[in-house]
């Protein structure tokens, strides 16, 4: 296979993984504001717009924070490169180029995702759109990893495209707790605070695990219960150990294919030795933040890595 | 003469009656309810669009993709028909690769005065890095297209040879699958001969073409891949399908090297060696080393390694002078002179411009003619001088005059029709056709049907996809 499909698969699950999480973050705040009033919300918003990073670029374009400006920010605006148009051509731009790597069924759901959301993307979204285009990037990322699945090889192909989704989700759920997390605790307030139970609830719901904390958690909610399901649980599909034992699988299985470890494989042996075993009490001590950045900081390396190792670029 | 009911009918003759050829088709087709036909219309359109079937306009942002309206009336041709085109077909595709290796070699048929000198010569498409040498099997035009257009029972000219890059074979077989997928029981009444396995054919012909350095490396299949501009590119749908369906890789210049007296492209394990390149590439972006300097699409060294026998690149380059128009005017003469026997397809009757008396007799007569450019392609720099307004032929006419070399004329021909399905129902429409051609050292091979090309507008006589025609699956009926 050829180094410059492997990156465009890569790549292309990223975007599509980058797409759904941004409109997870837009459905969880769209709740929040739904119960709050205006002064209320336009924090709900400010903070949506910080954890998906483009809090500088909003702010250049925009005086406050309210709903419409936001959603549509993040879901059309030229002003924001990373809004979710952008996002979901990338990922068909990709795919096109890696055409003749992904089956029919993948590239169908692809392309008809693309040309669904691209039509409604292309007119600004009002209050009652928002729900709708939310749903349709959900369904597109659902009918793309379900084609994936269904439909694949179980070849390179395959598993480039699964460590990229993964990659990326842990990126997205490390950078979402941090944020959030930081937003919660300004100061250093006591752990397991009893804070805002709905902040905690959009913590939740930004990685689709509100309903999951609740079957395992029976209601507890609190900054502790919180980092231990969303770090260390790997029942859940979008908590950082899950997404590591997933992403070890991909780096397995591609050094199986290739009869050879790679720098990727090393970096990911010393990232599983740093997770494993570690306890909540153990994170708070070395402090939440850190942990998170050191998580981070080894993701983006993992995944410079596997560019290296598979020769993505010339 | 033009657009009238002179045209030849493919599917009613002069008293109306349904030929043969359609007589199973019509049939069905009478059985079959109007609305019912309609939804299926817009079907086909989803279907095209689902699958991402389409081709870029350049200069166009919004509208970059387009899908090539597909008609779902389907344009018959007897088995009979079929054997005899073939034939044609085959003498003339013989007869190109004979004069390409003729032009590159010893020039023959020009010390026979059989053709002037000149017209290779001087001809942007003649490469001189060719000269002398002889590619892999003898083979310069691997994929051809020869373009037909039909004026009776009888009678097929050869309206232009495509032996450079001929594309349009995946509509060919993209237009057969939403046929099947939107009409089975249509299949089961009339036996069609598939196309489905061009694909397979395609890859067989090229890996019959494996170069010297090839033999070397044992008794592995050889690495074939296919080679593009990018996604960019109008026909890049169709070089991302063929290669899909060969199993090839597809490849663009930044993932291939020169390495170790190879061309190797980038995969994950490391650099691995191509035997055939199949590439959809123009000569001049192929080597930056031997042409273009500016271009990025292509593999600089690419050229030596290929003259060294290291790599089959198909078609070879340089074989793009036979889509010239002022060389298509000699096609008669080199049939002749490579095959010795008459062609069987005949040309359209061509006025070259570069002659003084031709040009007289075309300026005197250009609302009656078609002129085109001779390096021209897809209808673009032509005109039709029927339908030309007075301010459009005075304005060619200078052109002409300035440049007379630079054209060809052509008289319209009366081009049959075949019916497309309207909202009103079927009304007939100018088509043309298509064959795809395969060439190997192991034989000529002919997929039947190939891609027919359909004008949409009544009267219309201009077929080509960028120019709004449109495309219409094509049946060769078994015996």
């Amino acid at each position: 296979m050829l180094g410059r499909t492997a990156n465009g698969l890569f790549w292309m699950f990223r975007y599509l993984e980058r797409a759904e999480n941004t409109a997870r973050l837009l459905e969880a705040g769209l709740r929040m504001a739904l119960t709050r009033d205006l002064v209320t919300a336009e924090e709900e918003w400010r903070s949506v717009i910080a954890t998906s990073g483009n809090q500088a670029a909003y702010e250049a374009e925009h005086d406050g924070y309210d709903g419409n400006s936001a959603w549509n920010f993040m879901l059309r605006d030229k002003a924001n490169p990373g809004n979710v148009r952008e996002m979901f051509g990338a990922v068909r731009t990709n795919a096109r180029m890696a055409r003749t790597n992904i089956s029919s069924d993948v590239w169908e759901a692809v392309n008809e995702s693309w040309m669904a959301l691209d039509k409604m993307l292309a007119r600004p979204i009002g209050q009652n759109g928002v729900g709708d285009v939310v749903q349709t990037i959900r369904r597109a990322g659902m009918r793309v990893h379900g084609a994936l699945d269904g439909s694949m090889l179980r070849n390179e192909a395959y598993h480039f495209a699964r460590a990229g989704t993964f990659i990326e989700r842990a990126d997205s759920t490390a950078r979402i707790l941090d944020m959030k997390y930081f937003l919660l605790l300004p100061s250093l307030s006591y752990v397991g605070s009893h804070l805002d139970t709905g902040q905690w609830d959009q913590v939740l719901r930004s990685v689709a695990g509100s309903r999951a904390y609740t079957w395992l958690n029976a209601g507890q909610i609190d900054a502790r219960g919180i980092v231990e399901f969303l770090v260390l649980d790997d029942r859940f599909p979008r908590s950082l150990a899950f997404c590591r034992g997933a992403l070890r699988e991909q780096l397995a299985a591609l050094a199986r294919l290739h009869g050879a470890e790679g720098t990727s494989n090393e970096l990911m042996r010393e990232a599983d030795m740093h997770i494993s075993d570690l306890t909540v009490d153990e994170i708070f001590e070395q402090g939440l933040h850190e942990f998170l950045l050191d998580f981070m900081a080894r993701n983006v390396a993992i995944g410079d890595a596997i560019a290296e190792d598979y020769r993505f670029l010339a | 003469m033009f657009g009238s009911s002179d045209n030849f009918d493919e599917m009613h003759d002069a008293d109306g009656a349904v030929r043969p050829a359609y007589s199973d088709y019509c049939r069905w087709f009478e059985e079959q309810e109007t609305d019912a036909l309609k939804r299926k219309a817009a079907d086909c359109d989803e279907s095209f669009r689902r699958t991402g079937i389409t081709f870029n306009v350049y200069g166009e942002d919004e509208a970059e993709e387009r899908l090539i309206p597909f008609d779902m009336v389907p344009r018959i041709i007897t088995a009979s028909e079929w054997r005899k085109l073939t034939r044609g077909i085959e003498q003339r595709v013989r007869a190109l690769n004979s004069f390409l290796h003729d032009m590159y070699h010893r020039q023959e048929i020009a010390r026979a005065g059989r053709v002037p000198e000149r017209l290779f010569c001087n001809n942007d498409a003649w490469l001189p890095n060719m000269v002398g040498f002889s590619p892999p099997g003898g083979i310069y035009t691997h994929i051809v297209g020869i373009d037909l257009v039909r004026t009776g029972p009888d009678e097929f000219y050869v309206l232009e040879d495509n032996a450079r890059t001929p594309s349009g074979v995946s509509y060919m077989l993209e237009n057969r699958e939403t046929m099947m997928a939107m009409f089975p029981d249509l299949f089961s009444q009339v036996h069609v001969e598939p196309v489905s396995d061009y694909p397979r054919r395609l890859a067989r012909s090229l890996a019959a073409c494996a170069p010297p350095a090839f033999e070397g490396s044992g008794g592995a299949k050889p690495t074939v891949a296919v080679l593009t501009p990018g996604i960019y590119n109008s026909a890049y749908f169709e070089h991302a399908f063929l290669a899909d369906q060969m199993g090839a890789e597809l490849v663009e210049g930044g993932d291939l090297r020169v390495i170790d007296g190879r061309v190797q492209m980038r995969c994950t394990r490391g650099y691995t060696p191509i035997d055939v390149l199949y590439r959809r590439v123009d000569d001049d972006f192929l080597d930056p080393l031997t042409f273009n300097p500016e271009s990025m699409l292509g593999v600089p060294g690419i050229m030596d390694v290929y003259r060294a026998g290291g790599i089959t690149i198909a078609n070879a380059p340089g074989t793009g002078i036979c889509d010239d128009k002022a060389i298509y005017s000699f096609m008669p003469e080199i049939v002749e002179f490579y095959t010795g026997e008459k062609p069987l397809l005949p040309n359209v009757q061509t006025w070259r411009c570069a002659d003084p008396d031709s040009l007289e007799y075309v300026l005197d007569n250009l609302s009656d003619l078609v002129v085109k450019e001779v390096h021209g392609s897809g209808g673009y720099g032509m005109l039709i001088g029927p339908t030309a307004s007075r301010r459009e032929i005075s304005k060619f006419r200078k052109k002409l005059k300035a440049n007379p070399q630079n054209y060809i004329a052509q008289p319209t021909l009366s081009l049959s029709t075949c019916p497309i399905f309207t909202k009103k129902g079927l009304a007939p429409r100018h088509v043309d056709l298509r064959p795809f051609v395969l060439v190997s050292p192991t034989g000529i091979d002919i997929t039947p049907g190939g891609l027919t090309r359909v004008a949409l507008k009544k009267g219309s006589l201009v077929v080509n996809s960028s120019q709004g025609g449109g495309t219409k699956d094509t049946w060769v009926l078994k015996d």
